[in-house]
């Protein structure tokens, strides 16, 4: 992958898998039904044996799952995110998590961009879901590259641990020997004036975002988060203590997800202005992607001008207190 | 199976009422009902069907036992103690605080617990991976799951039913306790499961239909299950009572979810010590 390419996160997801299956014989995969669209068909050509078809029924899936990790298998579950985390909830809840099997999840097609499907198929909330469960690891890789990173820590990690994957195009902003730890934040741009926290596709954007800032004199410190549970309470403490002002961006509803996490954290910890970007308390629409995220300010001009309001508040940053 | 034998598991059987009614009455919890109509079929299996060791209770060639009504724990764990898992005397523990006998079986806590179980319809998803697991690894083990009548009201275990008919998945038998009663009425009057034998059928499973109180039927059942088993997946509706073997307690939903008071218990055992 070269940096600043253009690949759809699914399909270097899925390609992913091909790789991994490649050096892991104990990895299986399934899938209910939406093989073509979440890209694990490659695996399924690659490995016809170790690709388990359930059909249209989700809840079913994560149980025959939990029941082949017993046998020491490393079960991949995928299928689209909305539908993996609540239809299947309940599955994932008491049979994954509770019980610690290793179960590895893809939430696919996660957050708006589904293809134009709507409010039915856009998982807002998944992260929310999956943040709530005990025993479970959540991850929301930036780009391709990290896409292929978390699919291999999450593979070296005993236990559910839940990747989401987007559905389109995101540029590649990750070398080749890019590297994760579980709870910590990967620091992409150093800044002063406001901190910008992001996760997920968002993170490309929110870099640009930085640059535009620059531009008009503001620094911004850049904190990507690819785990959103646990989060790194260090670096985000950091940021509240030393800078003042968080703005949180995400694919994701503002209720629940990164932002409510680093919420929590700031409220308990290390209480600073923080303002959320992400979808408001709403379902989505049918529609074209980059006309939502712009509606609701996640695109690069969007963030730039949030991240500068905020910037330019008056009274709330450290020095004042 | 001789007279001698099944005189034997006979008195087991009866020896796991009088554990129920005890942990019931000791602990003032837990599932009363549903936990004496599956006696007999856990008596089949614990004691007579299923290869398995209690010494060595994760050893990988054991059969695998589900109970996807996990609710009916306490004849689960009278079983497992009776059995030799654990102490018969730490069924005292049955639903306290920091004990391995949690209300719902916990695989991390309980010796001998396959799977951790509680809400209701994914045992049978967890059996069909188990079933799929052992024929990936080529291990000739048999995979055995409970449910509860009720329970079949739950989408998922026909989603699982489907998915192991389609497949042929060998070496799974699914049993259902079918006492007709759940926790709010009876199975009939709540949503009908009737035909009950024709829709398993129609997901692909073959059928057997025994007397869930007559250990021998049940064990012939089995064994016939166990050969049917190598070409797909076999269902074993044991017709049951709930609350069986407890007079005022037969048949009752009141008793689903209900512990004995002090009265109760002594009326009960009273019962139960006269067979």
């Amino acid at each position: 992958m070269k940096l600043g390419e253009e690949i759809a996160q699914r399909l270097a997801f899925g390609q992913a898998l091909v790789e991994l299956g490649e050096e892991k014989p104990n990895m299986l995969v399934l899938d209910a039904d939406v093989g073509p669209s979440t890209q694990t068909q490659l695996f399924g050509h690659a490995f016809p044996d170790r690709f388990i078809e359930v059909g249209i029924a989700e809840q079913n899936m994560i149980g025959i799952a939990a029941g082949l990790s017993t046998f020491g298998f490393i079960p991949w579950v995928s299928t689209f995110a909305v539908f993996m985390t609540k239809r299947a909830g309940d599955q994932i809840r008491n049979s994954v998590a509770h019980t610690k099997a290793n179960v590895k999840i893809n939430g696919a097609y996660g957050g708006l961009p589904t293809g134009r499907a709507g409010a039915t198929h856009s998982a807002i909330e998944d992260l929310a879901v999956m943040r709530s469960m005990p025993n479970v690891i959540v991850m929301d890789p930036a780009d391709p590259q990290e896409a292929l990173v978390c699919a291999r820590l999450a593979m070296e990690i005993e236990g559910p641990v839940y990747v989401r994957t987007v559905r389109c195009s995101v540029p590649v902003i990750f070398p080749e020997d890019h590297k994760i730890e579980i709870g910590k934040a990967v620091k992409l741009h150093e800044g002063k004036d406001i901190a910008i926290i992001s996760c997920g596709m968002m993170t490309p954007r929110v870099l640009k975002a930085a640059e535009e800032l620059k531009k008009q004199g503001i620094s911004a410190r850049v904190l990507h988060m690819a785990t959103i549970k646990p989060i790194d309470v260090e670096a985000i403490c950091d940021a509240a203590e030393s800078i003042g002002k968080i703005i949180t961006v995400e694919n994701h509803s503002i209720i629940g997800g990164l932002g409510g996490a680093v919420c929590e954290v700031v409220s308990e910890f290390a209480p600073c202005r923080v303002k959320r970007l992400g979808f408001p308390d709403i379902f989505l629409e049918s529609g074209d992607d980059e006309v939502f995220f712009h509606r609701f300010g996640l695109d690069i001009d969007g963030i730039a001008s949030t991240a500068k309001l905020l910037a330019e508040e008056r009274g709330r940053t450290k020095d004042v207190h | 199976m001789d007279d001698k034998a099944l005189y034997k598991l006979n008195s087991i059987a009866q020896q796991l009422r009088r554990l129920i009614i005890e942990t019931a009455h000791s602990a003032r919890a837990g599932h009363t009902g549903g936990s004496l109509s599956e006696v007999e079929i856990l008596t089949a299996l614990y004691f007579s069907f299923l290869n398995i060791d209690p010494e060595h209770p994760d050893w990988e060639d054991r059969d695998r036992f589900i109970l996807s009504k996990g609710h009916a724990s306490l004849g689960y764990y009278a079983a497992l103690a009776q059995r030799g898992y654990f102490p018969i005397e730490e069924l005292e523990t049955f639903d306290r605080e920091d004990s391995a006998l949690q209300a719902h079986p916990d695989m991390h806590k309980c010796k001998g617990v396959d799977f951790s179980t509680g809400s209701l319809g994914q045992g049978l998803s967890i059996g069909v991976g188990i079933a799929l697991g052992a024929l990936k690894k080529n291990k000739r083990i048999r995979t055995i799951v409970l449910l509860g009548d009720g329970e079949c009201q739950e989408g998922q275990v026909w989603e699982a039913a489907m998915f192991a008919g389609s497949n042929h998945i060998p070496k799974l038998i699914a049993i259902v306790d079918y006492n007709k009663v759940q926790l709010s009425n009876r199975v009939d009057e709540n949503i009908s499961l009737e035909p009950f034998a024709f829709k398993w059928e129609a997901f692909g499973w073959n059928v057997l239909s025994v007397d869930g109180h007559d250990i021998a039927e049940l064990l012939s059942a089995l064994s016939r299950a166990d050969h049917l088993s190598e070409q797909g997946p076999v269902v074993v509706i044991a017709n049951t009572i709930k609350g069986k073997g407890v007079s005022f307690m037969e048949g009752k939903f009141e008793w689903h979810g209900k512990a004995p008071n002090d009265q109760e218990y002594i009326e009960a055992l009273k019962e139960l010590n006269l067979r």
